[in-house]
């Protein structure tokens, strides 16, 4: 058991506390992209408190380890775990998306504390991971770079062009997470563009790979703990997620890709996350 | 830090090699100085010669494959790994291919790559329009943060290549892929990044040039000024970005005719980064810009392509003469100018 009962407790309210403050940004914000920050947050809550070897009160301590969140429209989730974990104040998501402000959409890398690498453009990310772990090795430093991807985005050549990078460099200090929510923003990703089979494919592209509930905290543990301990390859973990996660309203609804909220939603959203928590 | 200055690479066999060639060798030395220089290649590492710096240090080199945009990704997080690479592929990858990769990662985030874009403009003649860059530096002259430089001949390019380590940024330095003619006899000429180099002084035009249309501008001018009485004035704008604004405008108020020769499209490049400051100088002046025009051009021999948009000796001379006798000021006084 890679979790015990205290930590499973402790993790299951902090991510139901993130995903009420997702809801909070996503209302002041005028708009944000809701449904796929929603659907990772498990995920990053587990990685944040719990593997990540990292210090908020010095973000650019050389050897901590790497998060990219190539699917940067996560921005709005990954500035609340942030701002969660103390890279910066929370006053500042009050001014998410303000002209001017330290935080929008995207987050930038050269302005947000905690924040690996800019993006937002999508298929970025995961190359600029790839030259991280390939600079660990050639600085002979232990960080380990954990990049997440999303499904949709996966559609880019250039996340393939990484793979085989990754592969081919046996980059075992990067392990990939895909949040794999099953909608990208026409629809299904397997009507607007099919994926499947795609563990089947990362395994071709010579990837370890193990498919997990990314919204199961336990399973989650254990397959970080596998992919944190493998040798010889990177490692890519499937995770079966859900997008819009936890606010019963939105589950499962491409239209909830990025939307704004009133008062009424926010309580009605949240509602249905504490009920659920 | 160690400073480029402190190299003891010299100048051996520079007219035998190419730009390329002296790249690879200058590239090795900095690597023998500066641990954190990495070097990648999209398979081009013996195109492009750096190659030579992968013989010399295999742990710190890179092939990703015909991959040019997960190959400049994977520059900006060896750069934010603390490394500083430099990344070979041709110039129509490099801006065209991975356009986006360059602004986005590395541009974006302001991050120290060097980026060494060979076969520049026409230079891989035979390869013809997919293989031609001709649109490189419209492109990336817009991307915010990014150097942009041209070397001259093997000389500036060994220079461009040692100096730009002092840039703490991206920088792009475009290079040819031929025997590129030597110019420049050592380095110590003055070479500064943003500083165009004055290599024939005149008074009645100035030929601003970069790259390897300098060679044919000073070939020009001394045929003009040995043969014609004409007083002509040759600026090697090595630099693209951030261009040399001082040493434009004291061409243009000195010699008040001035012309540009790029091998590049006549949009975007070289001829309008000077034509921006003459422009918002408000001062008149009589003006042509070299290059190619609006189309995509054949494949050939590179003289013979340099020769047909008129980027070469004979061109420039005829260009020259057409502009001496443009009519663009009757009234001589300045003062009434904005």
């Amino acid at each position: 058991m890679s979790l015990t009962e205290q930590e499973l407790a402790t993790l299951k309210e902090r991510a139901a506390s993130i995903r009420c403050q997702i809801a909070d940004v996503t209302g002041w914000s005028g708009g944000a992209h809701i449904g796929g920050s929603l659907s990772m947050v498990d995920i990053l809550t587990l990685l944040y408190w719990k593997y990540l070897r990292i210090d908020p009160a010095n973000p650019a301590w050389e050897d901590r380890d790497r998060f990219v969140l190539s699917k940067g429209h996560g921005g709005v989730g990954h500035a609340v775990v942030l701002a969660e974990r103390g890279y910066f104040d929370k006053a500042a998501l009050h001014e998410f998306n303000e002209t001017g402000s330290m935080l929008g959409m995207h987050l930038d890398s050269n302005k947000v504390p905690g924040c690996d690498a800019s993006t937002g453009s999508m298929g970025h990310g995961l190359s600029q991971a790839v030259g991280m772990a390939l600079g660990a090795r050639v600085l002979k430093k232990e960080w380990r770079v954990f990049c997440m991807i999303g499904d949709g985005e996966s559609n880019e050549g250039s996340i393939w062009e990484a793979a085989m990078a990754a592969a081919h460099y046996k980059l075992d200090n990067l392990i990939v997470i895909q949040d794999r929510n099953h909608l990208m923003i026409d629809g299904p990703t397997e009507e607007v563009m099919s994926l499947e089979p795609l563990p089947d494919k990362w395994r071709a592209f010579g990837f370890e790979t193990r498919e997990v509930n990314g919204h199961d905290l336990p399973a989650l543990a254990e397959a970080f703990e596998f992919a944190i301990a493998h040798k010889g390859s990177p490692v890519m973990l499937v995770c079966d997620t859900i997008k819009g996660k936890g606010v019963e309203f939105m589950e499962g609804k491409p239209e909830w890709h990025y939307g704004g909220l009133n008062a009424e939603q926010i309580a009605k959203a949240k509602a249905s996350i504490e009920n659920k928590g | 830090m160690e400073t480029a200055s402190t190299l003891t690479w010299t100048i051996y066999d520079a007219d035998k090699m190419t730009q390329r060639e002296i790249y690879g060798l200058v590239l090795t030395d900095l690597g023998r100085q500066h641990p954190k220089i990495v070097g990648l290649s999209a398979d081009l590492a013996k195109s492009t010669k750096i190659g030579t710096f992968g013989d010399a240090y295999p742990d710190r080199f890179f092939n990703f494959g015909i991959a040019e945009q997960n190959m400049f990704g994977a520059a900006a997080g060896l750069a934010k790994a603390g490394l500083i690479p430099f990344v070979s592929t041709m110039s129509a990858f490099a801006s065209m291919r991975a356009c986006e990769f360059v602004r986005t990662d590395i541009c974006y985030q302001n991050l120290n790559v060097k980026i060494i874009a060979t076969h520049g403009g026409m230079s891989f003649g035979s390869g013809g329009s997919t293989h031609h860059a001709n649109e490189d530096l419209s492109i990336i002259r817009a991307f915010p943060n990014l150097t942009v430089v041209a070397p001259a001949d093997t000389i500036e390019t060994a220079l461009a290549v040692k100096k730009c380590m002092d840039i703490q940024g991206p920088v792009y330095i475009r290079i040819g892929r031929g025997f590129e003619p030597r110019i420049y006899e050592s380095e110590e000429y003055g070479f500064e990044i943003g500083k165009a180099h004055e290599l024939r002084s005149g008074t009645d035009i100035t030929i601003i040039a970069t790259g390897n249309t300098v060679f044919h501008a000073v070939q020009a001018a001394d045929i003009m000024n040995k043969n014609s009485g004409l007083s002509v004035r040759v600026l090697n704008m090595h630099t693209l970005k951030p261009i040399d604004q001082d040493a434009v405008l004291k061409a243009l108020v000195e010699t008040r005719r001035l012309l540009t020769v790029e091998d590049h499209s006549v949009i975007g490049g070289l001829g309008s980064a000077v034509a921006d400051v003459i422009a918002a100088s408000g001062k008149g002046c009589a003006f042509n810009k070299l290059g190619v025009p609006d189309t995509f051009c054949p494949h050939g021999n590179p003289e013979d392509l340099m020769h047909m948009y008129k980027i070469d000796t004979d061109g420039i001379i005829e260009t020259v003469g057409e502009l001496m006798q443009r009519d663009f000021e009757e009234d001589e006084d300045w003062e009434d100018e904005v």
